[in-house]
C-alpha cells in the first residue's frame, strides 16, 4: 500500500517532520564547516553569541528578521493560491522606488508619522505593480508565473540601476543613490523596545517597520483564514478544478493574490530604505526576496511560522556576519548555503522521511 | 574601423557569449521535454565552472577539468532528480535550492581552499581550452571581408565552441530520431501513457536529467577554463536564467534554441559594443536596455504576441504511479 494517503496526527505533520528536515539541513551545514577545517560547534556558539549576545546584535537580528517577515508573507500569500512567486526580490526592489519617491517628496514638509502611511502605500503599490504583469500573463495568457516573475526580477534590476544611475542620482556625486532623506522621511528606531528589556540598541537599525511587519502578519492571517477572498484563494490553491466548479473567478483571484503578494514584498523596502540607510541604493534588497521562499516554506505558510522562521534567518544573517570576523575561513556566503539546504530539505524533500515515519507510526499504533 | 569590420568583431564575440547559453539551454531542453522543470541550470553551470577550474588547476589538464565539471553537474542533477522524481517534491523549489547551495558553497570552499576571496588560482595554458586556428586563417584575414569573417568568426575558437554547435544537431537527432528521444518527449506530455506501455517513467526522467547535467557540465567548464582562466565568484551571472528564457523563446525545440541563444548572445555583444557610445539623435543608449531585452522579449513571447509557446504538458507535475 502507498504510504502517501495515510493520515498522520498534526504533531507529526507540523512538528516532527519539519524538525527532522531542518535538523538534517543543519547537520549538513555543520559537515561543510567541518570540511573546511573549523569546529562546527564552536562556529555555532560564535554565531549565537554574535546574533543574541548583546543588544546591538539582537537589534541587527530583528532588523534582518523584519525583511524576511515581509518577503516570507509575500511568498506565502501566493502559495496559498497555488502560485509560486519567485519575484518577491524584484517586487521589493521596485517597492523601494515607491517608498523613496514618497520620502523624497514629503520629508521636507511632514513628520515621519504622516509620511509613513503614504510611504507604506507607495511601497506596496510599486511592488504590486511589478507583480501585475506576471499576474495578468498567468491569469489570461496561461504563461507560467515562475518564469515571468524570474524575468521580471531581471527587468526590475536593470530598470532600477538605470533610474539610480541616470535619474535619481544626486548631481555631481559618483555613488548611484538618492539624496539622504530628512528626518521626516525616516522611520524611528525602536530603541525603547529593547530598553524595556534593559538592552542598548547601539548602531543597529532596528526600526518601526518591525511593527508594520507584525501588523501585516495579523492582516495576512485574517485574510487567509477569515475572509471570503482568503477562502477562495485557498480553494484555488488546493484544487483549481474545484474552485472552477464553485464559481470562483480564476483570473480575478490570481491577479488579486499576486497584487497582495507583490504589495507585501514592496513593503519590505520600508525597512532598509526608510528605516536604515535613509536613501535608495543599488541592490538594497540583497537577496531578502529569495530568503522569503525559505522562510515561507519553513514557516509552513502560516504567519506565526513565518515570524519564527524569519527570526531564525535573522539570527543566521547577523550571527553569520559576526562569525566571518572570528573565523575568516567561513565567509558570509555560508548563510546562502544554509538557506539553500533549508529550501532543499524543508521544501523539495519535504516528504523524504514520511514513508518511514508512516511505517513507524503504524507499528506503534498497532501495538 | 569601417562598419563591416565592426560587425565582424561583434559577431565574433556573439559566438563566444552564446556558447554557454547553447549548452545550458539544450540541458534545459532535455530536462523539460521529459517533464522536469529545471530552474537549477544556473547552479549546475556555476558548480561545473568551479569544479573544472579547481581540477584543471590541480592536474594542469583541461580535459580533467571538463570531466570534473560534468561529474559535479550530473551529481546535482541527481539531487534534483531524487527530490523531484523519487520524492515527488516541488521541482521549482528543488531548483531554487540547488542554485542557492551552489552560489554559497563555491565561494565558501573557494575561500577556504585558495584564500583569494572566492577566486581559484590562475590557470596555465595546459589547464585551459585554447584557441584552434583553422588552416590559412591568418593568410585569409587580409583578403577581404569573407577572409576576415573566416579568421575571426569561424576560426579561432576553442574546442568547446565547436562542440556546442555540434551538440545542437546531436540533441535534435537524439530527441527526434531515436527511441529514447521519442519516449523522453512522450513522458513529458503524457507519462501515464508511457507507463502503460511498460516503460519506467522514473528511469526515463532520471536519464533526461543526467543528459541535462552533462550539458551543464560543458557550459560551466566553458565559462571557467575556456572563456576565462580561473573561476570567479558568481561567474554564471544569471546566464542560466537567460538560457531558460532562450529555451522558452525557442518553444522547446533544439534548432530554434540555437538561434535564440545566438540572438541573446548578440544582444549581449552589442551592449558591450554600445557602452559609452553616442547614437546620433538619441545620445547614449543605456546599457540596461540590452541587459533587460532578452527577458522582455521572452515575456512578450509568453504573452502570445510572437506565436504561441506550448510547454510540455506534464512539465512540473510529479508522476504518481498508483492511486
Amino acid at each position: 500500500m502507498s504510504t502517501a494517503s495515510v493520515p498522520l496526527p498534526n504533531w507529526i505533520n507540523y512538528g516532527l517532520i519539519p524538525l527532522l528536515n531542518l535538523t538534517l539541513a543543519f547537520v549538513i551545514s555543520g559537515l561543510v564547516v567541518w570540511l573546511i577545517g573549523e569546529n562546527p560547534f564552536e562556529a555555532l556558539k560564535l554565531l549565537l553569541i554574535g546574533a543574541l549576545g548583546r543588544g546591538e546584535g539582537i537589534g541587527f537580528t530583528l532588523f534582518f528578521a523584519t525583511n524576511f517577515i515581509f518577503t516570507g508573507l509575500s511568498v506565502a500569500v501566493a502559495i496559498h493560491a497555488g502560485l509560486f512567486n519567485i519575484g518577491s526580490e524584484g517586487q521589493a526592489y521596485l517597492g523601494g522606488l515607491g517608498a523613496a519617491l514618497v520620502a523624497l517628496a514629503l520629508d521636507n514638509y511632514l513628520p515621519w508619522y504622516l509620511t509613513m502611511p503614504v510611504a507604506v502605500i507607495g511601497a506596496a503599490a510599486f511592488g504590486a505593480l511589478w507583480a501585475l504583469i506576471p499576474a495578468w500573463l498567468q491569469a489570461y495568457r496561461g504563461s507560467h508565473i515562475v518564469i515571468t516573475t524570474i524575468m521580471f526580477n531581471f527587468i526590475g534590476a536593470a530598470l532600477m540601476v538605470y533610474l539610480l544611475v541616470n535619474v535619481l542620482i544626486v548631481p555631481g556625486k559618483m555613488a548611484p543613490e538618492t539624496r539622504t532623506f530628512l528626518e521626516g522621511g525616516q522611520l524611528p528606531k525602536l530603541d525603547w523596545l529593547l530598553a524595556i528589556f534593559g538592552m542598548k540598541l547601539g548602531a543597529a537599525p532596528f526600526n518601526f517597520s518591525f511593527i508594520i511587519a507584525l501588523v501585516m502578519c495579523v492582516a495576512v492571517w485574517f485574510l487567509i483564514w477569515r475572509t471570503k477572498l482568503g477562502y477562495e484563494m485557498r480553494t484555488l490553491g488546493i484544487s483549481p478544478s474545484a474552485a472552477a466548479y464553485a464559481g470562483i473567478p480564476y483570473a480575478r483571484t490570481v491577479i488579486i493574490t499576486m497584487l497582495i503578494s507583490g504589495g507585501l514584498a514592496g513593503m519590505m523596502a520600508l525597512n532598509p530604505v526608510m528605516g536604515a540607510s535613509a536613501r535608495l541604493q543599488v541592490e538594497f534588497v540583497g537577496g531578502a526576496g529569495f530568503v522569503g521562499i525559505a522562510v515561507s516554506l519553513m514557516g509552513r505558510n502560516h504567519p506565526l511560522g513565518i515570524v519564527l522562521a524569519a527570526l531564525l534567518f535573522g539570527i543566521l544573517y547577523q550571527g553569520g556576519g559576526e562569525l566571518s570576523f572570528d573565523m575568516p575561513n567561513i565567509t558570509r556566503d555560508m548563510i546562502v548555503v544554509i538557506q539553500g539546504l533549508v529550501i532543499l530539505f524543508a521544501g523539495a524533500l519535504e516528504y523524504m522521511f514520511r514513508p518511514a515515519i508512516v511505517r513507524l507510526y503504524q507499528s506503534f499504533a498497532k501495538a | 574601423m569601417d562598419s563591416i569590420d565592426i560587425l565582424i568583431s561583434i559577431l565574433g564575440s556573439t559566438i563566444r557569449l552564446s556558447i554557454p547559453l547553447i549548452f545550458t539551454a539544450l540541458a534545459g531542453l532535455f530536462s523539460e521535454r521529459s517533464g522536469i522543470f529545471d530552474i537549477g541550470l544556473e547552479g549546475k553551470m556555476l558548480a561545473a565552472a568551479f569544479a573544472s577550474a579547481c581540477i584543471a588547476y590541480l592536474t594542469n589538464n583541461a580535459w580533467a577539468g571538463l570531466g570534473a565539471g560534468i561529474l559535479i553537474s550530473v551529481a546535482l542533477s541527481l539531487v534534483h532528480g531524487f527530490a523531484s522524481i523519487t520524492n515527488r517534491g516541488n521541482q521549482i523549489v528543488s531548483g531554487v535550492a540547488i542554485n542557492f547551495i551552489v552560489a554559497g558553497l563555491t565561494i565558501v570552499l573557494g575561500q577556504a581552499w585558495f584564500g583569494q576571496g572566492g577566486r581559484t588560482p590562475q590557470l596555465m595554458a595546459a589547464g585551459r581550452f585554447g584557441e584552434i586556428k583553422f588552416p590559412y586563417a591568418e593568410e585569409l584575414r587580409g583578403s577581404g571581408y569573407l577572409g576576415k569573417f573566416y579568421a575571426d568568426v569561424i576560426s579561432g575558437h576553442n574546442i568547446l565552441t565547436y562542440l556546442a554547435f555540434a551538440a545542437v544537431p546531436i540533441s535534435w537527432w537524439i530527441l527526434y530520431r531515436t527511441r529514447f528521444g521519442l519516449r523522453l518527449r512522450a513522458v513529458g506530455e503524457n507519462p501515464g501513457a508511457v507507463d502503460t506501455a511498460g516503460i519506467s517513467v522514473t528511469w526515463l526522467r532520471y536519464r533526461a536529467v543526467i543528459c541535462a547535467g552533462i550539458l551543464c557540465g560543458f557550459s560551466g567548464t566553458y565559462l571557467a577554463i575556456a572563456q576565462s582562466a580561473a573561476f570567479i565568484k558568481d561567474m554564471s551571472a544569471g546566464k542560466g536564467y537567460i538560457a531558460l528564457a532562450a529555451l522558452i523563446f525557442a518553444k522547446w525545440k533544439p534548432v530554434p534554441v540555437m538561434f535564440a541563444c545566438l540572438l541573446f548572445g548578440f544582444l549581449d555583444a552589442f551592449a558591450n559594443f554600445m557602452q559609452g557610445k553616442q547614437v546620433p539623435g538619441i545620445g547614449e543608449v543605456p546599457v540596461q536596455i540590452f541587459q533587460a531585452l532578452p527577458y522582455i522579449l521572452t515575456c512578450i513571447l509568453l504573452a502570445g504576441f510572437i506565436g504561441v509557446a506550448h510547454p510540455p504538458k506534464a512539465g512540473g507535475v510529479p508522476y504518481t504511479k498508483e492511486r
